[in-house]
Formats: C-alpha cells, sequence, structure tokens
C-alpha cells in the first residue's frame, strides 16, 4: 500500500470510530418515538451521498472512456459502479431497518428510498452486463449505461415524487434543520465514509489496472 | 486505393490485428492468405467499417476512415454471412439494397445482374428455399449493385462444393474487372492464381508478401515457412 | 434520412411474412393480463387497471424488441444493415421507426380486448393517445438496450435488467396517464402527465440516438 493510501486508511478508521462515539454516546436522541433506530441516519444519508460519488466517477469515466478511448477511465468507471452498488445497497439496508421501528413495515414507498432501489438496479445491470458481454464490447456498453443510468437518476426521483403525490404514505426522514450536534455528528460520519471511499477507489482502480496488465500479458504469453 | 497505416485491433486483451501496413493500388487484386485465427476476416471486416480499429489508421479511395458512410459507398461486401433477409424474395433483397445505396435506375441494373449471375429463375422465390451456393451468388449480386470500385470477399469458397466453388470463382473473374480487389482465401490455387499480390497473415502481422508470378508448386513450403501451418 | 423509411418497409414486409413479431406480442401481453386476473383479488383487479395494462405491454414489448434483434442478428441482418452507407443513427431510427410501428399496431388490437375483460367502453380515444406517446419513448430506450442485449448471451435478462430501472419514470407516467383517463379525470389533469411523457420521450430519444453508434460499432 502507498503512503496515501496508508493514510486514507489510518484517518478513516479513527474518523469511524470517532464517528460511532458520536453516534451512540454523545449526539442526543432527535426523535423519542422512533429511538435509537433514528441514530440509523448517520450512517443511511453519508452512505447515499458515497454512492452518488461513486456513480458520478463512473458518469465520468464513461465519457471520457467513449471519447478517449483509455483504458484507465474504463477502470474508473467500472470501480465506481462496483463501489457504488454496494453503498447504494448498505443504504437501502439501513433504510429498511430504519422504516421499521419508525413505521412498522420493512419497506415504505418513500421516494428516496425507492428511487436508490431503481438507481442500485441499474448499476447492477452495468456489473452483469459487464460479465455477460465479450470482453471488446463490454467496457463501451457499460459506459453507455455508465452515462444512461446517471442522467436518469433525476428522473427517476422526479417521477417517483410526483407519483407519490398522487399515491401518498410514509417518508423517512428528518423533517427540518438538524441542531448542531447532530450536525456535527452527521458531517464527522460522511468525513469518515468519504475518506474510506477515496481509499476503496484508489485501491479498486489500482486493482483492475493490474487485472488488465495480468491478462495482457497472459495473452501475449500464449503466442 | 487502399491505405492501412499501423492498424491494430485488439477483443479484450487479445491483440488480433497489430501494426498493419499495406497499400493495395487501384485495380490490384490483393489475395491475403493465413491459418484460421490469423486477423483475415478482421482485416476485412475493419476494412468494411463493420469493426473499428483500436489503432492506426485507414483510409479508403482518399477518403479517412471517419466517412464512414462515404467509405461503404465505395465498397462491396461478401462475408460468410449471406447478409440477406430470408423470409423476403431475392428480388425484394435486392431492390432493398439497390434504395439503400442510390443505385440509379435499380430494376434495370437488378434485372441485368441477375441475367449475368443466372439468378433470374430465383427472384420471386424467398431466400430461404435457396441452396448455399445460391445464396452466395446472391450475395455477390447483392454486393456488385452499386458498382463498387472496391471489393472485400471474405473466403468466398467456405461452404461450397467443389463444382459450386468453381462456379464461384469463375463468375468472380467475370466481374472484377477493373476493380480493386481484396480477397481473403484457404484455396491456395486459385488465390495465387487470382491475386495479383498475395500476402500471408500471421497473428495479426503481415509476414509475407509477393508479387505475380507466383509458383504453385513450392509455395506451400513457403506458406509453411511464413505461418507455422499447412494450408 | 428518408433511407430509415427504406429499412422501415423492409421490416413490415419481413414480418408481414412471417407475422412472428406481431403475434408474439399480442400472445405474449394476453397471457399477461390473464395471468393478473387470476392473481389479483378480482375486487382491486378494475382499480389496477391501467397497471394491468401497462406491466402487459411492457413485458410484451421487450420480448419483441428482443426477438426483432434477435432475429435481426440471426440471419446476419445488422452487417447487412451496417455496411449500407448511410449513418448508424439512420440504422436507428429505422428500428425505431418499424420497433414502434409493430408495437403500436399490437397496442391498437389490444386495447379493445383489454376493455372486454376489464368492463370498459371498446374504444377509449385518450388511452389510444397515452399509448402511442408513451410507446415512443418505450421503442426509442429499448432499441437501445436491445441492441446490447443482444450481444450478450443472457439476452433475456439482459433486456430487462437494462431497460426497466432506466424506464420506470415513462412506466410511471403511463400509467398514471392511462389510469386518470380510465377514472374519467378532467383533461387538464391529464395533460400534465402528457407532457411529462413527451418530455421522457424526448429525453430517452436524444440519449438513445447519441449512444446507438457506439453499441453498434465495435
Amino acid at each position: 500500500m502507498k503512503v496515501l493510501d496508508r493514510v486514507l486508511w489510518a484517518l478513516g478508521l479513527v474518523g469511524i470510530l470517532f464517528a460511532l462515539y458520536l453516534v451512540f454516546m454523545w449526539v442526543p436522541t432527535a426523535d423519542v418515538r422512533e429511538g435509537i433506530a433514528q441514530r440509523i441516519f448517520y450512517f443511511h444519508v453519508p452512505m447515499a451521498w458515497i454512492s452518488f460519488l461513486a456513480f458520478s466517477l463512473t458518469f465520468l469515466g464513461s465519457i471520457l472512456y467513449l471519447w478517449r478511448g483509455t483504458k484507465g477511465w474504463d477502470h474508473l468507471a467500472y470501480s465506481g459502479a462496483e463501489i457504488g452498488v454496494v453503498f447504494a445497497f448498505l443504504n437501502i439496508v439501513t433504510g429498511s431497518i430504519w422504516a421499521r421501528p419508525a413505521w412498522g413495515h420493512w419497506w415504505v414507498w418513500d421516494p428516496r428510498l425507492t428511487s436508490m432501489l431503481v438507481l442500485w438496479l441499474i448499476y447492477v445491470g452495468y456489473l452483469l452486463l459487464r460479465s455477460y458481454t465479450p470482453a471488446h464490447q463490454a467496457p463501451r456498453f457499460a459506459a453507455v449505461v455508465g452515462i444512461a443510468g446517471f442522467l436518469d437518476v433525476p428522473i427517476v426521483y422526479f417521477a417517483i415524487r410526483w407519483w407519490r403525490t398522487l399515491h401518498p404514505g410514509p417518508v423517512i426522514g428528518t423533517g427540518g434543520g438538524l441542531h448542531p450536534t447532530m450536525l456535527t455528528t452527521f458531517l464527522v460520519s460522511l468525513a469518515a465514509f468519504t475518506l474510506f471511499f477515496i481509499l476503496l477507489a484508489r485501491l479498486r482502480v489500482g486493482l483492475r489496472a493490474l487485472e488488465a496488465e495480468i491478462e495482457e500479458t497472459k495473452e501475449a504469453w500464449r503466442e | 486505393m487502399i491505405e492501412i497505416e499501423d492498424l491494430g485491433k485488439v477483443f479484450g486483451s487479445r491483440w488480433v490485428l497489430r501494426g498493419l501496413n499495406l497499400r493495395v493500388e487501384r485495380g490490384e487484386f490483393l489475395t491475403v492468405l493465413g491459418p484460421n485465427g490469423s486477423g483475415k476476416t478482421t482485416l476485412l471486416k475493419v476494412l468494411a467499417t463493420l469493426l473499428r480499429p483500436s489503432q492506426g489508421r485507414m483510409r479508403i479511395g482518399g477518403r479517412d476512415m471517419k466517412d464512414g458512410a462515404e467509405i461503404r459507398r465505395l465498397l462491396g461486401f461478401v462475408g460468410h454471412e449471406s447478409l440477406l433477409y430470408e423470409d423476403l424474395t431475392s428480388l425484394e433483397n435486392l431492390r432493398f439494397y439497390a434504395r439503400m445505396y442510390d443505385v440509379p435506375g435499380a430494376e434495370a441494373r437488378i434485372e441485368a445482374l441477375a441475367e449475368e449471375m443466372d439468378l433470374a429463375p430465383f427472384l420471386g422465390e424467398k431466400v430461404r428455399t435457396l441452396s448455399h451456393g445460391m445464396k452466395k451468388r446472391l450475395s455477390i449480386a447483392r454486393a456488385l449493385l452499386h458498382n463498387p470500385p472496391v471489393i472485400l470477399l471474405d473466403e468466398p469458397e467456405t461452404g461450397l462444393d467443389q463444382k459450386a466453388t468453381a462456379i464461384l470463382l469463375e463468375t468472380l473473374e467475370r466481374f472484377v474487372g477493373e476493380r480493386t480487389v481484396v480477397m481473403t482465401t484457404h484455396n491456395l490455387e486459385r488465390g495465387l492464381k487470382m491475386g495479383d499480390r498475395v500476402v500471408i497473415l500471421s497473428q495479426g502481422k503481415i509476414t509475407y508478401e509477393g508479387r505475380k508470378p507466383l509458383d504453385t508448386a513450392t509455395f506451400p513450403e513457403t506458406y509453411f515457412k511464413y505461418t507455422g501451418a499447412r494450408p | 434520412m428518408r433511407k430509415a423509411l427504406v429499412i422501415i418497409w423492409k421490416d413490415v414486409l419481413s414480418e408481414a411474412r412471417a407475422r412472428d413479431l406481431l403475434t408474439s406480442f399480442l400472445l405474449y401481453a394476453l397471457l399477461a393480463m390473464l395471468i393478473f386476473y387470476f392473481a389479483l383479488n378480482p375486487e382491486i383487479v378494475d382499480d389496477a387497471a391501467a397497471g394491468v395494462l401497462w406491466v402487459a405491454f411492457t413485458f410484451a414489448g421487450m420480448l419483441g424488441l428482443s426477438r426483432s434483434f434477435f432475429l435481426e442478428r440471426e440471419r446476419g441482418g445488422i452487417d447487412g444493415l451496417m455496411l449500407c452507407p448511410v449513418e448508424r443513427e439512420v440504422v436507428f431510427l429505422g428500428k425505431v421507426g418499424s420497433g414502434f410501428l409493430f408495437m403500436f399496431v399490437a397496442e391498437l388490437i389490444l386495447m379493445p380486448v383489454f376493455s372486454i375483460f376489464m368492463n370498459l367502453p371498446l374504444f377509449i380515444p385518450r388511452l389510444v393517445l397515452v399509448a402511442f406517446l408513451a410507446t415512443i419513448g418505450f421503442v426509442s430506450l429499448g432499441t437501445l438496450f436491445a441492441a446490447m442485449a443482444a450481444n450478450t448471451r443472457a439476452q433475456e435478462l439482459m433486456l430487462p435488467l437494462l431497460f426497466l430501472p432506466t424506464a420506470v419514470p415513462l412506466i410511471i407516467a403511463a400509467v398514471e396517464s392511462s389510469a386518470l383517463v380510465l377514472a374519467g379525470a378532467p383533461w387538464g389533469e391529464i395533460t400534465s402527465w402528457l407532457q411529462m411523457i413527451l418530455a421522457f420521450d424526448a429525453i430517452f430519444f436524444v440519449l438513445a440516438i447519441f449512444a446507438f453508434p457506439y453499441v453498434l460499432e465495435t
């Protein structure tokens, strides 16, 4: 591991531990009815942000790959999609866990949660497309999905929100502003997650590049 | 007529063509030989703009490969697949392609070609019902409809028996005329006979280039020398 | 370019002979509707009518698109189109055009059938309008993804997986507009959803026509 990666790892770890302390020990309960489950908010929302960050990397990488053709961009796109899928999944699961004590159901068709589910499916499609497509077409096809999916996100959210105005229901999430202590806790958690994200992204891109190199060496050796 | 500079094509991590440099003069007949997997079909497909090169440049008829549509206007391609629509009749297929290629006087042209290529009796038949040899001839007619100055043939003898191959190659010889032709083949004898120039492709690179006249008897040895395979 | 019309005509001619795509769509949609009728509580089926209709259309539509590209590839046809001296976008327009034609005609046939099942008037012009508009976006996006899916070894999985999440906005808009139409809602309410459908159509069409050349040429 390079120096920067070690630093990220260390800082991230410290950040997470600190965030855990803040979340469980320090910050006061925001909603007495929801109780301890409400604290999931401090993880649930950063995960969403991180997944968006990851998917924007995919978006960026996809555009640049189609434009320039250098493999590096494709590695970036792929890594973003993988990490994004993981964090989106975590977001959905934490959302579900939050919904249960808050509303009594494991799933409430909350606009944000539902949009996240759709988004998750789009990028799962991205990853599966890559496995099922022959190697020479896979990066291009995936790039198209990476771009289309990302552009689709605001449209999906907008449509689902409008749909919900016709069929109202429970909404997860804090209404109103954040108390300073809550804000602090949130930001610490977000910062810690971001550090980990950067680390993961770097590692994954590096790994992809290595994998590609190995493949090329194998092919060359075959001749 | 055809210029290829440092052409490369990669599939995933496998370089099927690499650093290819080739020039084909106007009116020249180039035969491309090589074992399976040497990249012959890929080369032809890149020339036909069916595939994009991963590196390098290509010019046909003075036009850069970016002008895909214009290049395609100059090309007639006959590949392994017939590129014909099975549910339509031969006539409908030819009409379709004639319209796509803006062939002037399409009906007359189709009639004339059908006569010359002995396809007239099958014009009203659905392509599905035609034999392999007939489909091949129809496919060639399709490629010639718009009178292209360049013809690309990918192993035209595949799937045909001796007699059909002989008829096919005879037909080709009749139509080649002044056109520039690039033909890949496994048929050493015919390839050497028809080609003004012969090139051997091995593992994506050109390993041999020779001009007519070439001795058919000794060529198999040359072939082996440059590819490590028997033709 | 009007060569797209030549392609559309060719597809129509092929289809007229084989009658493959249209029958698949009709039968598949009919089966879907039937299963829904059995699967849902009879009391709520009437409320869910719009949803039933669009689920049937959606899945049958995907089948149709997927078969269309599969068939084209089987017969080496796509290469034939790719060799023509036209821009790749023209091929896209041609495929979208013929795809739209097939799907819309099938929908026109299905809607009266649907009306019979659901105890509705046989001909509902506003519903036809909704179908017409939504199908444009549907086929644009679907053609792009079908072209991709045709190249994978899991075609039946990949098309729905790629298409459905991305098409969610369009499906929502189509269902909601249909529901409003069936409920006899005022025209003003319906038009706002129709505008949304048109907006989605535009976005998906532009996206698809830009991306198609990248998918076609490897």
